[in-house]
């Protein structure tokens, strides 16, 4: 018997309890009108050291460029696709596209790059959360690596909580290899309990609020 | 008149017997017929926290018989009561006695909890204005759910003034054979209990568990701090003579 | 196994170290408060905690069946399943990989699983350094201890303790008590790691079955790092942790956060579900999940004590705990300290080895209260109290009966006697009130080291009551 099946056999039992029921309207209740969502999802998410530049759908090019001008960014890397293009053209800085394996640069993107682009899969906005799925086209270290993480993020992509996505979206039916949800720049308190920023991750987390 | 059984408790019973016989004197105040059995000794909770279960429900039975009339049991210590309330079930869970401990359980109360909810107290006070700084016990708080039942009596009395310590709702330290066992960690946080205790600047430090009462005016008394101590119900009495 | 340590004395140590004391009673002030401050309304931590506790019971129920449908799932995906019933048996699956990756070094991210294992001395005496990349990890690792809470492994230390270390241990600091330099130096030693290391160590919140998905709960970005750096990640975890489905994970990692650091999330949640798929830039090519019995399903037999199984490892149970705000987490001398080791540790290793500890506790009902499955830590403790003392045989966990004392025996004996019988009740009343000024203190034991001895009334309120009924 290999330690498996004694696992398993160790774990049948003859009753199964009852299962209680799972009553998920202590999360399902909480709905916010679009007003509400904005406002929720920014306060939470600058109570975590998050920044939230808002803007248009329509500008958030030219407020990307702003931005990347007065952070005196000198460097962007970005993922390849529609809103990346648009970003690249955007920006006055010189832009990287993350479009080789990671063996072939680790050693540039974790000495020099100083800023990353993602787009966003959506937000939440119980906890000022956004969601993320990298891809072939945004890979994962794009939202890691860099000490800069700005993401776009549409307004009309903002959900009221965790539980609802994960009820409504049909996520089970194909996971991507990471999904990620991210609440502000990487920190700790590990040390005397004095929150700290960016110890292994982004030192900031910049989000276009597209509306 | 209603009729109540009273559970005195073993601690009351030999170390603050005046209490016991205040928290009977309030109940029939307020229109209680009170009934105490003469062979009644103790719940059993030392020898159950202790781990030794089987003296703690042969106890357990011999004393549940002497509550069979259909009365509402009473205790004035939210730790008894909550011993027959919620482990005495537990504890004769698949015997025979099973079903007599769940009903008696149904009926079973803290004296302040009773005082309030089933006699509808009101207290005239006739004392002089006094501040008391109250503890309140785990097992009242947590097991009991009447954490807030001794402040609310205390607060009908016009002339006292009510404070709680810092670090309220944590233990002081009592946990009964806990203390025995782990007489260090006991300490400290009896410790940290009593100067918590004389920091709220009370004339008076008042409780309604006697384990509780035992353990900090002990410490009180030991560290030197000048801080007498009443029984919540002896307190209680006094004040409405 | 581990080893027995004294906990008794080691509590006695702890307790005199004022520093200790007041490093913790502060940051268990503050983790309390912050808890606090995420559940205001009453009602909605009721609920939750109904919910969540309601998830775990679901996922114990069906454990086996769950199990299995997660190795399937992961295979399906790609991740290479793997089962150990012991910390040896993970170990050498662990090395196995490692070595046939020819690592010399690896990266790990927060797991107190692989602390069971005592992972890292295993791996060094086969020359793979395996270094710590969560802060406060980082600082327990470079100062040869052990994490003395399960959230915040360097709680114990102070500002001046860390600064003084990394003066000391990593070549070219300087004294500095500021926590930014501090964090930047760690960043600094451990971005070079996350770059070189050939595998990636990390432990997992929830298993989804449904799905194959690994969830990883994390601030600082060193979870992501270990699991998408290194071109080979390992996950390892307790057969408990797995879920039925996707949908379980947002209630558990709600009231998770929220209990233990008092965050309503953390920066980052990280659900992985395959190693790295065709065309994708990064990631590790290869993905493993070690699931480790070490006992717990011997705890899964026994229907009392499976509770014990739906822990989700937030802590709450020891930032409320009064005995763990004084002594903290060393004392215990086990992986996991406060109330969910003094439930876990005696049954994952035998009462006869990790039971002393269950007398630390005064049954306050502190830890049951914040526990955000309701796990009834408290009826637990009394149950194995019950196991550590019974003598029929007729227990379920390991060292069943060896804290038996003889002596002590004798005296719940007696008490049962003695309470039994009125008459002999009376009488002990009796004798005791009459007698009470000849007691003497040292007959209360250690009791009267630290109290006034209590004062035996004149009469019993038995006497009271029979004076006024006649």
């Amino acid at each position: 018997m290999s330690a498996r099946d004694r696992i398993l056999s160790r774990l049948q039992h003859d009753v199964i309890a009852s299962d209680n029921e799972i009553d998920l309207s202590v999360h399902l209740d909480k709905q916010f009108d679009t007003q509400e969502k904005l406002e929720r999802f920014t306060e939470k998410l600058e109570s975590v050291h998050g920044e939230i530049i808002r803007c248009s759908e329509n500008d958030w090019t030219q407020t990307l460029a702003r931005v990347v001008d007065a952070e005196q960014i000198e460097n962007l890397t970005l993922g390849l696709g529609a809103l990346p293009d648009q970003a690249a053209d955007a920006v006055s800085c010189a832009v990287r596209r993350y479009d080789a394996d990671i063996e072939d640069w680790k050693g540039q993107l974790f000495s020099d790059v100083q800023a990353g682009f993602t787009t966003c899969r959506g937000g939440i906005a119980e906890t000022g959360s956004l969601l993320l799925w990298p891809s072939i086209d945004e890979p994962r270290l794009l939202s890691l690596v860099p000490p800069i993480h700005i993401a776009l993020l549409f307004a009309k992509d903002i959900a009221n909580t965790f539980t609802e996505v994960l009820c409504t979206q049909n996520w089970q039916d194909g996971m991507p290899t990471n999904a990620l949800m991210i609440s502000g720049p990487s920190k700790s308190a590990d040390i005397a309990q004095v929150l700290a920023y960016g110890v292994h991750g982004p030192k900031r987390l910049i989000v276009l609020l597209a509306e | 008149m209603r009729d109540i059984y009273y559970f005195g408790t073993c601690l009351v019973d030999l170390f603050y017997p005046q209490a016991g016989m205040a928290g009977i004197q309030l109940l029939e105040r307020f229109g209680a017929r009170v009934h105490y059995p003469q062979e009644q000794s103790c719940c059993g909770q030392p020898p159950f926290n202790s781990g030794f279960r089987d003296e703690a429900q042969n106890v357990a039975i011999q004393q549940l018989a002497l509550f069979d009339q259909p009365f509402d049991l009473v205790v004035p210590s939210g730790s008894c009561a909550g011993m027959i309330k919620h482990h005495w079930p537990e504890l004769l869970k698949g015997t025979d006695h099973e079903a007599r401990a769940t009903e008696l359980a149904a009926r079973t109360y803290e004296l302040g909890e009773y005082l309030i909810d089933h006699l509808n107290v009101t207290l005239e006070d006739q004392g002089e204005p006094t501040t008391v700084v109250v503890h309140t016990s785990c097992s009242a708080r947590r097991e009991m759910g009447v954490a807030e039942q001794g402040k609310t009596l205390l607060g009908m009395l016009k002339n006292v003034t009510v404070e709680v310590p810092k670090y309220e709702t944590e233990c002081c330290g009592f946990g009964g054979t806990f203390s025995v066992k782990q007489p260090e960690i006991s300490a400290a946080m009896a410790e940290d209990k009593t100067t918590h205790l004389a920091a709220a600047g009370a004339d008076r430090f008042v409780c309604g568990d006697s384990g509780c009462l035992m353990n900090l005016s002990g410490t009180l008394e030991k560290r030197g701090i000048q801080l007498d101590s009443s029984h919540l119900y002896d307190f209680i009495w006094e004040r409405v003579q | 196994m581990n080893t027995a340590v004294n906990f008794t004395d080691a509590a006695k140590t702890a307790l005199k170290n004022p520093t200790l004391r007041f490093n913790f009673r502060q940051a268990m002030d503050s983790l309390r408060e912050r808890r606090a401050a995420q559940f205001p309304d009453q009602d909605e931590l009721e609920r939750a905690r109904d919910l969540a506790g309601a998830i775990r019971r679901r996922s114990l129920n069906h454990l086996a069946e769950k199990l299995v449908q997660l190795e399937s799932q992961c295979q399906k995906n790609g991740i290479q399943v793997h089962w150990a019933e012991t910390p040896a048996q993970a170990n050498e699956i662990i090395l196995e990989v490692c070595q046939r990756h020819d690592a010399k070094h690896v990266i790990k991210g927060k797991s107190m699983v692989s602390e069971e294992c005592h992972l890292n001395d295993y791996l060094a005496k086969h020359d793979i350094e395996a270094l710590e990349s969560d802060l406060g990890e980082y600082i327990v690792q470079i100062d040869g201890e052990t994490p003395s809470h399960i959230i915040m492994p360097a709680i114990h230390k102070n500002k001046k303790e860390i600064a003084e270390l990394f003066a000391e241990k990593i070549p070219g600091v300087e004294y500095t008590e500021d926590v930014d330099t501090l964090t930047a130096i760690a960043r600094k030693v451990l971005r070079s790691k996350f770059e070189t290391a050939a595998v990636g160590i990390s432990g997992v919140n929830f298993a989804v079955a449904e799905t194959g998905t690994l969830c990883l709960v994390e601030n600082e970005g060193n979870g992501r790092m270990t699991t998408t750096v290194p071109p080979v990640h390992i996950a390892i975890t307790g057969i408990e942790k797995v879920v039925p489905s996707l949908s379980d994970v947002a209630p558990l990692y709600s009231v998770l956060t929220r209990s233990a650091t008092g965050q309503h999330a953390t920066t980052y949640f990280n659900m992985i579900s395959s190693p790295r798929r065709e065309g994708e830039r990064d990631g590790p090519q290869e993905v493993h999940l070690v699931l480790l019995d070490n006992g717990r399903s011997k705890i899964y037999q026994d229907e009392r004590m499976q509770d014990t199984l739906k822990c989700i490892r937030c802590g709450a149970c020891m930032n409320h705990c009064p005995v763990y705000t004084r002594i903290g987490g060393h004392a215990y001398g086990t992986v996991y300290p406060g109330p969910i080791g003094q439930i876990l540790n005696p049954q994952q290793y035998g009462i006869d080895q990790q039971g002393e500890m269950l007398s630390a506790c005064s049954l306050n009902g502190a830890c049951g209260e914040a526990c955000p499955v309701r796990i009834p830590i408290p009826s637990l403790i009394s149950e194995l109290r019950h196991e550590a003392t019974r003598n029929d045989q007729a227990g379920t966990v390991y060292g069943q009966g060896a804290l038996r004392k003889l002596h002590e025996a004798v005296v719940w004996g007696s008490w049962k006697w003695i309470h039994r019988t009125p008459w002999a009740y009376k009488a002990m009343g009796l004798a005791a009130t009459r007698l009470r000024r000849l007691v003497p203190s040292a007959a209360m034991g250690p009791w009267t080291k630290t109290r006034v001895k209590p004062a035996l009334a004149e009469k019993t309120l038995h006497e009271l009551m029979k004076e006024r009924e006649s």
